[in-house]
C-alpha cells in the first residue's frame, strides 16, 4: 500500500480555528437557499422551518454542555459572549460590589474586557498562574472579597492548553455568592463539561473551534439560581432580550451539527488525537533542549507549546513554512513582544521567544505529525548550527552570566 | 510577513556561516544584541597583512531578516579596507534587502556587528 500524499502546508492550528467538517457545511446550505425564512417570522411556513433549525441547535448545543436549552443565547462568537456575560454581570450587579477577579493567562477578549470595566469604575484582581500554567485555588480563595461580584476562568488556555479547575472554582465562587464566568472556546469536543454538576453561571462558547462555521457563538446564562444580565445590543428583543438581532439561522444551524458530532465523536476523537500528540512529542523530544510549556498531565491532548532553547521563533517559523503552526511571539511586532501567557509562567525571554504552538485535530494524521517532527528536527538542527548562542552553550558557557549589549 | 527574495535566498544559503578563532591575532570579533531582544549575532573578520579583510564569518540568533542582514555584510566585507568596512551603513543593508520599518534594526545590528568586529581587531593591534 502506498502512502497518501501529504498536501501543503500541513495544519496544526486548530486553536487558531478549525476547517468546517463537510457534513456541517452539508447541514448549513439548505437554510441559506431554500429555507431562508426569518425564525422571528410567526406568520409563515418559511418563519417555522427556521425557527425549528434554530432550536433543533440549541437544543444539540446543550446536549454537549448538559444544559437545558432555554439557558443558551445565540452570539455572534465566543469574544461577544465574554463581552455580553462579563458587562451584561458587571453592570446588572455594580449595586452588590465592584470587584473582580480574573486570570492573567486569560484570552484578550476577557482581559480586554477587563481593561474596559476598569475604565468603568470596576476594580479587577489578575492573578498568576503556577509554572505549570494552572491556577493555585488557595491564591485564587485570598483573592475573593466582600465586594467581588464575579470571577472569570478560562477552562482550557489557547496557548498551552491547560485545564484549569473549573468543578473546584466553581464551588468556591457558589459558596461565596460570587457569579462564575467560563471561557470554553477551547473546551468544546475536548473536554466533558456538564453544566448539570458544574457550579458556573455564565459559559461562552464558539463555533469555529469545534468544525462549526465562524461567525457564531453561544452564551449560557443560567435559571437556576438565576442570572441576570444587563443586554449589550438592543434592539428587536431576541433571544429573551438578551441579544437583539435576527438570527443567523445557517450558522447556527451549523454549530448545532458541529456540537452534535462533538457529542458522539469526542472520545474516540480525543484518544485518536492524544495517540497522535504524543508521537509529535517523542519525535520532537530526540532533540536536546526542548521544553514542553504549560502541565502535560491536565491539558487538552491537542495542544502541544514547545519551546526550542537557542532558536529565535520567527525564524524558526519561517524554516518551517510547510507547516502551519502558531509562534507563543507575536512576530509582527516591531516590539518583539514574547507571549504574555509564556511570560505568566515564569519562562525566560529567551524560552518565550523560541515558542511553536503545535494544535492537532480531527483531520491530523500520523504521515502529517511524522513529517513535521523529521521536518522540524532538521530545521532547528540548521537553525541551531547558525546560532551564536548554541555555540556559546556547548562551549558550556552560562548564558545568563553573559553581559549583553542590549539595543 | 512577507519577505522579500533576498532575504529568503541568505536565509535559506546563508553565506560564511561558522567561527574563527577567537585568540587568532588576525581575527576580529564583534558580538552585539542581546537574547531577551530576540537577536544576537556573532561577525567575525580575517584581517591580511594588508590590512585588507581577506575572509568573515557570522552566526545570528534572531529572525530571517537578521540573518540575512548578517550573511549579506559577510559578503560585503571582504575585500574592503577595515575603515571601509567600519563605513557600511544601515541604510544600505536595508536597502539592499528591502526590509520592511519593523525590520530595520535587524540592519541596524548587522551595522554594528562590523563596527565591534573592526574595533576587536584594532585594539588587538594597538
Amino acid at each position: 500500500m502506498t502512502k497518501p500524499a501529504l498536501s501543503f502546508p500541513i495544519y496544526l492550528d486548530y486553536s487558531a480555528t478549525t476547517p468546517v467538517d463537510p457534513r456541517v457545511a452539508q447541514k448549513m446550505i439548505p437554510y441559506l437557499t431554500e429555507h431562508y425564512g426569518n425564525p422571528a417570522s410567526r406568520s409563515h411556513a418559511l418563519g417555522w422551518k427556521a425557527e425549528e433549525a434554530v432550536e433543533e441547535a440549541r437544543e444539540n448545543v446543550a446536549a454537549l454542555v448538559r444544559c437545558d436549552a432555554r439557558e443558551l443565547v445565540w452570539t455572534s462568537g465566543a469574544t461577544e459572549s465574554i463581552n455580553l456575560a462579563l458587562k451584561g454581570a458587571a453592570e446588572f450587579y455594580k449595586s452588590k460590589g465592584k470587584h473582580l477577579v480574573t486570570v492573567k493567562t486569560e484570552h484578550k477578549a476577557t482581559l480586554d474586557t477587563m481593561r474596559e470595566l476598569e475604565r468603568r469604575g470596576f476594580e479587577v484582581t489578575y492573578l498568576d498562574v503556577g509554572a505549570d500554567g494552572l491556577l493555585d485555588l488557595n491564591q485564587l480563595e485570598g483573592a475573593l472579597r466582600k465586594d467581588t461580584i464575579l470571577a472569570s476562568v478560562m477552562f482550557v488556555n489557547n496557548e498551552i492548553g491547560v485545564i484549569q479547575d473549573i468543578a473546584a472554582i466553581g464551588e468556591m465562587c457558589r459558596q461565596k455568592g460570587i457569579l462564575f464566568h467560563v471561557d470554553s472556546a477551547q473546551a468544546t469536543g475536548k473536554c466533558d463539561i456538564d453544566l448539570q454538576s458544574l457550579k458556573v453561571d455564565l459559559m461562552s462558547f464558539s463555533a469555529h473551534k469545534t468544525y462549526g462555521p465562524k461567525g457564531v457563538g453561544a452564551l449560557f446564562v443560567r435559571r437556576k439560581p438565576r442570572v441576570r444580565l444587563e443586554a449589550q445590543m438592543h434592539g428587536g428583543g431576541h433571544e429573551r432580550g438578551f441579544r437583539s438581532g435576527t438570527l443567523a439561522t445557517h450558522q447556527i444551524a451549523g454549530m448545532g451539527e458541529a456540537f452534535r458530532l462533538a457529542k458522539l465523536e469526542m472520545a474516540a476523537e480525543c484518544h485518536r488525537i492524544r495517540a497522535l500528540r504524543d508521537n509529535l512529542l517523542a519525535g520532537i523530544r530526540q532533540m536536546e533542549e526542548v521544553f514542553v510549556n504549560g502541565d502535560l498531565v491536565r491539558r487538552v491532548p491537542h495542544n502541544l507549546n514547545v519551546s526550542f532553547n537557542f532558536v529565535e521563533g520567527e525564524s524558526l517559523i519561517m524554516a518551517v513554512k510547510d507547516i502551519a503552526v502558531s509562534s507563543g511571539s507575536a512576530c509582527t511586532s516591531a516590539s518583539l513582544e514574547p507571549s504574555y501567557v509564556l511570560r505568566a509562567l515564569g519562562r525566560s525571554d529567551e524560552l518565550a521567544h523560541s515558542s511553536i504552538r503545535f494544535t492537532l485535530g480531527r483531520f491530523t494524521t500520523q504521515e502529517e505529525i511524522d513529517y513535521t517532527a523529521d521536518h522540524l528536527r532538521a530545521k532547528v538542527a540548521k537553525l541551531r548550527d547558525l546560532s551564536p548562542l548554541w555555540e556559546m552553550h556547548k562551549d558550556g558557557i552560562d548564558l545568563s552570566t553573559v553581559q549583553w549589549a542590549a539595543h | 510577513m512577507a519577505y522579500s527574495e533576498k532575504v529568503i535566498d541568505h536565509y535559506e544559503n546563508p553565506r560564511n556561516v561558522g567561527s574563527f578563532d577567537k585568540g587568532d591575532e588576525s581575527v576580529g570579533t564583534g558580538m552585539v544584541g542581546a537574547p531577551a531582544c530576540g537577536d544576537v549575532m556573532k561577525l567575525q573578520i580575517k584581517v591580511g597583512k594588508d590590512g585588507i579583510i581577506e575572509d568573515a564569518r557570522f552566526k545570528t540568533y534572531g529572525c530571517g531578516s537578521a540573518i540575512a542582514s548578517s550573511s549579506l555584510v559577510t559578503e560585503w566585507v571582504k575585500g574592503k579596507k577595515l575603515d571601509e568596512a567600519a563605513g557600511i551603513k544601515n541604510t544600505q543593508i536595508a536597502a539592499e534587502l528591502s526590509l520592511p520599518p519593523v525590520k530595520i534594526h535587524c540592519s541596524i545590528l548587522a551595522e554594528d556587528a562590523i563596527k565591534a568586529a573592526v574595533e576587536d581587531y584594532k585594539k588587538k593591534h594597538q
